[in-house]
């Protein structure tokens, strides 16, 4: 069920980290699967350009000073009335869209990968204490993950948001925008992590090494660290990549809701949203360029968990 | 056998009364319409905005009102006289009915006048703060006035008269502020005596009207229900006209008349709206609110005003954001309204000059500002507001765009909250169809505690000469003397830089081909006069 820690593996000194990883059982199976090498091709390409925008676009989005509303609704060079300087044409505020979805997708990227991270850290530390010490700290912590999951993750995310924004009374929500969709992301994502490794913690509690552990006085907090926790992450691997695109699609989704990243900042969700309200005018180009490059990144990192899921599945096989 | 024919009978039934309910639904007329914000409060006293006035204008009247030419006609005051300058008598109609059954009478109008003028209130300017109200009788009032006012009727269209009895018995004497957290009953119930009653209201979700039966006058609309929601999106708002999911929507978003136009069922009435969009700037604070200048206010600074007004590039605002429909403006009233507008020109759009300008008032560098805007009350608000962001970031200063729905909008910036704004963006049309009240309401000092006067100048920019002016502009008859008066006023508050006038902006409704309605200039859809086939 779980991969193998690296030191249990079979290992000659002589092989390189190179051969190793072109050995290993999951590149082989990786290969096997034309559908996601061409996920990852496409997911690794859209991270690397989100990664060097300043260096691929031709202006920054987020620098009022250089988008002139004189270059406003422009259509893509192709179409009639288009303009080399912007490839894909430019939204209602004269912003280059190619320009602006590459730091959208930057936008989008960190607050996903922030949001999984923070969503990860919180369901992993509670899942280990609610198996590890079990009893009325397991019912408690379970019952509330068993409460948040009859809610939408989108409604606990408009949640945090509405009280942040009552909080934060007067104030742009430029300073603010970008922390609240992490932790939104993060308190309505963590619930899956810490069943996960709830079930497998009480697996693992009951094994002789963690007995040993325990006998040779070891101090809970390391226990758990050092021994559960390299032996119950494996299942986590599949749910952090299928999270990875669900928060980038909550994300997405906040700010078309306008709850999100204002339109000063645009993540790609602020730029389909600026799109829609040219949907019947014609200006086709603001919503579909975004909209596609979000398509097309969330379903390369679906691709790429579905199959993780299967080749991290023994039964599979 | 039988039970089969019984059964098919009944089949028949039920089919008939189907197609009975089904047919009495569609003659029932429901007008179906959103508007993209919502009424801030039911309370006519908490916001003079025109959507909320002109709404609630359909439920409560005041003593006058205004026809379709936006001519002053009698309402709940059948007659008046003015037997001295200072002293006007109102003739009550009798025989009217509040929707909940009491009847009309003085004790109303007096009520009314007060509450108007609490604290709470934003109609303050309505009714001069030193008029008294005499009863004479039960239907007889007369208002004596500290100064002349030839033009008072002209602002009472929306000082709304309220039941003095059902205010008081429910808590409600006291007007409910724009900024109240909890809402009043009033602000949440309406009792008037107005055409339409206001059968269910949920904030934010729909508003349903019925007509009232017991209304003194005879209807001029054919309507038996109208579902109000307000719908924010622009393109959901558009989807729902051309799908023939509502009947009406206000506005249509300018980049979609075209798309509206086009469409078979469904049409956009359009003409130029008497409403001035415009840039205001906290001048009275020793500090700005939200400013990294501290210690000082900028705004103090005229250079500084002036480079923000030549900083920004009106034209491209126009053919982009507003694709040509608007008249950009050099005043803070429509050309409409003053006949010597023309004379008034727009400073040129010189973003070097505005840089010269910010680095002789000690800013080469520019500072930075918060920027108070809406993004659903006025015809692309949001874009406006984000154009202007740019633009002035090419001038050193950076805006700290704080853009958001008119009710928090208006929660924050208007008087009850303290007018805690550095830099915002308003939208004005002078109910009086004439310059004083922009002279008064707008432009006007705000520091005599004693009158109500710049009750909407946010800013608090303050020019005693001004308002000599204007205290002499209301009491003038001659015409010509009058508009060289308002001419010269306005000239002071042109070379003060007291305000960045922008534009007026058009009126754009989306109406089914079913609807037969008049358009008010200043935007105000009144129910009382659709008809729907």
């Amino acid at each position: 069920m779980t991969i193998p820690p690296p030191s249990a593996g079979p290992t000659s000194s002589g092989d390189s980290l190179w051969s190793r990883i072109m050995a290993h059982d999951l590149t082989y199976l990786f290969f096997r699967s034309p559908l996601t090498v061409v996920a990852a091709v496409l997911s690794v390409a859209i991270i690397l350009a989100a990664l060097m925008a300043p260096w691929l676009a031709s202006m920054d989005p987020f620098d009022p000073a250089q988008v002139f509303l004189a270059d406003a609704n422009i259509p893509p060079v192709w179409q009639d009335g288009g303009d080399p300087r912007f490839v894909l044409g430019t939204d209602d505020q004269g912003r280059d869209l190619y320009s602006a979805i590459l730091y959208g997708m930057r936008v989008s990227l960190v607050i996903g990968l922030s949001g999984v991270a923070l969503a990860a850290t919180i369901g992993i530390t509670l899942g280990l204490i609610a198996g590890y010490v079990g009893g009325r700290v397991d019912a408690v912590i379970m019952r509330v993950a068993d409460v948040q999951l009859t809610f939408p993750a989108i409604l606990i995310a408009l949640l945090v948001n509405g009280v942040v924004q009552a909080l934060s009374k007067g104030t742009s929500r430029e300073t603010w925008a970008f922390g609240v969709l992490i932790l939104s992301i993060g308190l309505s994502f963590w619930v899956q992590y810490a069943r996960t490794i709830r079930g497998s913690t009480l697996i693992e509690k009951n094994k002789d090494y963690i007995h040993a552990a325990r006998l040779v006085g070891q101090p809970t907090p390391l226990i758990l660290l050092r021994h559960l926790l390299p032996n119950v992450i494996g299942p986590v691997l599949v749910i952090l990549t299928i999270n990875l695109g669900l928060a980038i699609i909550t994300e997405a989704t906040l700010s078309f809701l306008g709850v999100g990243l204002p339109p000063t900042q645009p993540s790609l969700g602020t730029l389909i949203s600026i799109g829609n309200k040219y949907l019947f005018s014609g200006d086709w180009w603001i919503v579909t360029f975004p909209g596609l490059t979000l398509a097309i990144f969330v379903l390369s990192i679906n691709l790429i968990g579905d199959w993780l899921r299967d080749a991290l599945n023994p039964r599979l096989q | 056998m039988t039970i089969k024919k019984g059964l098919v009978a009944k089949g028949f039934l039920a089919l008939a009364t189907a197609a009975v309910l089904f047919s009495s639904a569609v003659s029932a007329k429901t007008l179906r319409y959103a508007n993209q914000g919502d009424l801030k409060s039911l309370d006519p006293y908490t916001l003079n905005e025109t959507t909320t006035n002109a709404h609630l204008a359909n439920v409560y009247e005041g003593l006058v009102k205004r026809d379709r030419n936006l001519n002053v006609v009698p309402a709940l005051a059948e007659r008046w006289e003015t037997p001295e300058p200072t002293r006007w008598r109102f003739y009550l109609r009798k025989g009217v009915k509040f929707q909940n059954g009491e009847d009309f009478t003085a004790d109303d109008v007096i009520f009314s006048a007060d509450r108007l003028r609490a604290p709470g209130s934003n109609h303050t300017t309505r009714v001069p703060k030193d008029a008294k109200f005499v009863k004479i009788d039960d239907h007889t009032v007369d208002v004596i006035l500290g100064v002349p006012n030839p033009i008072l009727l002209n602002q009472w269209e929306y000082w709304m008269i309220v039941s003095k009895k059902w205010a008081e018995a429910n808590g409600s004497a006291a007007p409910t502020p724009a900024n109240a957290t909890t809402p009043s009953y009033i602000s949440l119930n309406a009792n008037g005596t107005g055409p339409f009653k206001i059968e269910s209201h949920q904030p934010g979700v729909k508003t349903v009207f019925k007509p009232n039966a017991g209304w003194w006058s005879k209807p001029e609309h054919n309507l038996d229900e109208i579902i109000f929601t307000p719908i924010a999106s622009d393109a959901t708002r558009v989807a729902a006209l051309l799908s023939g999911e509502v009947d009406l929507i206000e506005p249509v978003p300018i980049q979609d008349i075209q798309r509206v136009n086009s469409a078979s069922n469904v049409q956009v009435l359009a003409g130029p709206e008497l409403r001035t969009i415009y840039l205001g700037m906290d001048q009275t604070r020793d500090e700005l609110l939200e400013s990294s200048v501290k210690g000082k206010n900028p705004f103090k600074d005229k250079r500084v005003r002036e480079a923000f007004y030549k900083a920004i590039d009106i034209e491209t605002i126009k053919t982009r954001v507003m694709r040509g429909l608007s008249t950009p403006s050099a005043l803070m009233i429509a050309p409409e309204l003053f006949p010597l507008s023309k004379d008034f020109v727009r400073p040129k759009f010189d973003p070097e000059g505005a840089k010269k300008l910010l680095a002789d008032a000690g800013y080469p560098n520019g500072f930075e500002v918060g920027f108070d805007c809406p993004n659903d009350r006025y015809v692309n608000d949001g874009p406006i507001c984000q154009a202007i962001v740019g633009m002035l970031a090419r001038v050193g200063i950076k805006l700290n765009a704080l853009i958001q729905p008119k009710a928090q909008y208006f929660a924050k910036v208007l008087k009850p909250n303290g007018f805690k704004t550095s830099f915002y963006l308003l939208g004005w049309t002078p109910n009086t169809l004439d310059s004083h009240n922009v002279l008064y309401d707008i432009i006007g000092c705000r520091d005599d505690e004693k009158s109500a006067r710049g009750e909407t100048n946010l800013g608090g920019y303050c020019n005693k000469q001004l308002d000599g002016l204007t205290d002499q502009i209301l009491g003038e008859t001659d015409a010509t003397k009058r508009n060289a008066m308002i001419k010269q006023a306005f000239q002071i508050a042109y070379d003060d830089y007291a305000y960045i006038p922008l534009h007026q902006q058009a009126l754009a409704w989306g109406v089914s081909k079913t609807l037969k309605m008049a358009q008010r200039a200043d935007n105000a859809i009144t129910f009382g006069w659709i008809m729907k086939d």
